[in-house]
């Protein structure tokens, strides 16, 4: 079953996508919407198309067929400045953070203000420590290379550089694969968080996870990606119950 | 073995084809890197500090090894020439000779393979490793175009440092040949000068400085291109930084003959 909801409310809507490299299909027809201000997860097996889909959300790729429509726009139509434009309409937590090397944590969060603001140093210095101050780094850590960070508090930097532009849509590809059991609390804490503090001027969230467990926790919906094909897409306290033989099998892994 | 020889040989039509189908993609992705290149170079922003950071990486960092390059290939040199040239009798023409040769082949191809070999692979493997952890689709995402942020500033300080590098190269191979010429071997110092201005001509300085031209550029674009093509983790870091060496090296070899075929009528 998968949900529908009023346009109005519809933050990302997928109609038809599929994508096919020399002849493999990875996406098959897909359609759903993602709702605006909620905190939607994508669950799925390794290889279902998971991160092909994320990558057709952003523009990345471009489909076989179908379209996918972001805050009303059909992505694929845009150019390709005007599509690097949009892009700043999302926000992304990498799986391994993906903050660059060669900058501190405080020049990670700074990157996106000095790339697309008017901000002086002294307005970028202050929202940089605003951001990193809220997702929980110190002080003495601003000026650590990614290098000398935990895994967790590398993926807080690179919630913070995210959500430096004031995104609309926030992007999570697997944010706890491969963290302890600590920081995978303290990473979901940290998505919850932020979509509540965001929720007032629309944060829409889309999580893309194999961890069953801490979806439904967070999640406002759940939707489970099978072989291509969106096969559940339910409210996370419905999700569970699903009699789906396939997300049963996954939620009972 | 023998079967697959075997398979070979019946199937050759279809092993070229493959082969043609490869190439003809490898160069149609080729062809699109370097249209993003010079889409890119031409509009802003300008990224001057990373240009600065990679002119100062490539020139700067380099002139160790050219120096000692240069004065031991200038010093090598003199020796060779001077005891063949003793033979006829025209061991003055030494220092013109050394000079003539470093300044249109040894310069300019040793720069190149020097840079190849330290810049180029560096490039490859930076850009790879951002590659494999997501560090280019992260400047995609942020709407940060990363050929027009990590290639052009590369390619540009790559052009724009081999031929400065390759003229210290020049200077120093000269002063070392100079050196071995009048101190080692006795060459009469004035004569060795007289000499070096009586047939050394400013094309041959030219020439060499447009070989160093097309080959920093050539270098870096390989190194940069390898960089985007990395894939599979760190054995694919691997794999591109010893293509972006081996490709630069081979190019820079294959082009100088054809620049030398060709500047020659020309200049």
């Amino acid at each position: 079953m998968v949900l529908e909801f009023r346009d109005d409310d519809v933050a990302i809507s997928v109609k038809n996508l599929t994508k096919a490299f020399d002849n493999h299909i990875i996406l098959s027809g897909l359609n759903f919407d993602i709702p605006k201000n909620k905190i939607t997860t994508i669950l799925g097996f390794s290889g279902a198309g998971k991160s092909t889909l994320l990558k057709h959300l952003l523009g990345l790729l471009r489909p076989t067929s179908g379209t996918v429509h972001v805050l009303g726009k059909n992505i694929f139509e845009f150019g390709p400045m005007e599509l690097r434009e949009f892009r700043r309409n999302f926000g992304m937590l990498f799986q391994y953070a993906a903050l660059f090397d060669s900058f501190t944590a405080f020049e990670n969060v700074a990157f996106p203000l000095r790339e697309f603001t008017d901000f002086d140093e002294a307005q970028i210095t202050k929202t940089v420590s605003e951001l990193l101050k809220a997702t929980g780094i110190k002080d003495e850590a601003f000026h650590r290379l990614p290098g000398q960070l935990s895994g967790g508090m590398r993926k807080r930097v690179g919630l913070a550089r995210a959500l430096a532009l004031g995104p609309r849509i926030m992007l999570y590809d697997e944010p706890t694969t491969g963290l302890d059991p600590i920081t995978t609390k303290m990473v979901n804490d940290l998505i919850v968080s932020t979509a509540k503090y965001h929720r007032e001027r629309g944060l829409t969230s889309l999580i893309i996870s194999h961890d069953v467990k801490a979806s439904l926790a967070i999640s406002d919906f759940v939707a489970f990606l099978d072989r291509g094909r969106i096969v559940e897409f339910l409210p996370a306290k419905e999700f569970i119950r699903s009699t789906n033989p396939l997300v049963q099998e996954f939620i009972n892994l | 073995m023998l079967a697959r020889i075997d398979w070979y040989s019946k199937h050759y039509v279809a092993v070229f084809g493959a082969i043609l189908i490869y190439f003809l993609r490898e160069l149609g992705k080729f062809t699109s890197f370097m249209g993003r290149f010079f889409y890119w170079v031409i509009r802003p922003p300008f990224r001057w500090n990373l240009f600065f950071e990679q002119f100062y990486f490539i020139g700067n960092k380099s002139l160790m090894i050219i120096c000692l390059a240069g004065a031991f290939t200038g010093m090598v040199m003199a020796y060779q020439v001077y005891f063949g040239f003793k033979m006829i009798n025209v061991d003055s023409l030494v220092g013109p000779v050394v000079t003539i040769a470093l300044a249109k082949e040894l310069g300019p191809v040793l720069t190149g393979l020097i840079v190849a070999g330290r810049a180029g692979a560096a490039m490859a493997a930076q850009i790879g490793t951002m590659k494999v952890t997501e560090q280019v689709d992260a400047l995609e995402v942020m709407g940060v175009d990363s050929y027009q942020y990590l290639a052009v500033p590369r390619i540009l300080a790559a052009t724009i440092s081999v031929p400065m590098l390759n003229m210290i190269f020049l200077l120093v191979g000269n002063g070392g040949s100079w050196f071995v010429g009048t101190k080692a071997l006795m060459i009469d110092e004035a004569l060795y000068l007289s000499k070096l201005s009586q047939f050394v001509y400013m094309e041959d300085l030219l020439q060499g400085m447009i070989k160093s031209i097309v080959f920093g550029f050539v270098v870096a674009t390989i190194g940069t291109y390898f960089g985007f093509e990395v894939s599979k983790g760190a054995e694919g870091v691997g794999k591109g930084t010893n293509q972006a060496v081996v490709w630069g090296m081979m190019i820079v070899l294959i082009l100088d003959y054809f620049l030398t075929s060709f500047l020659i009528r020309l200049l």
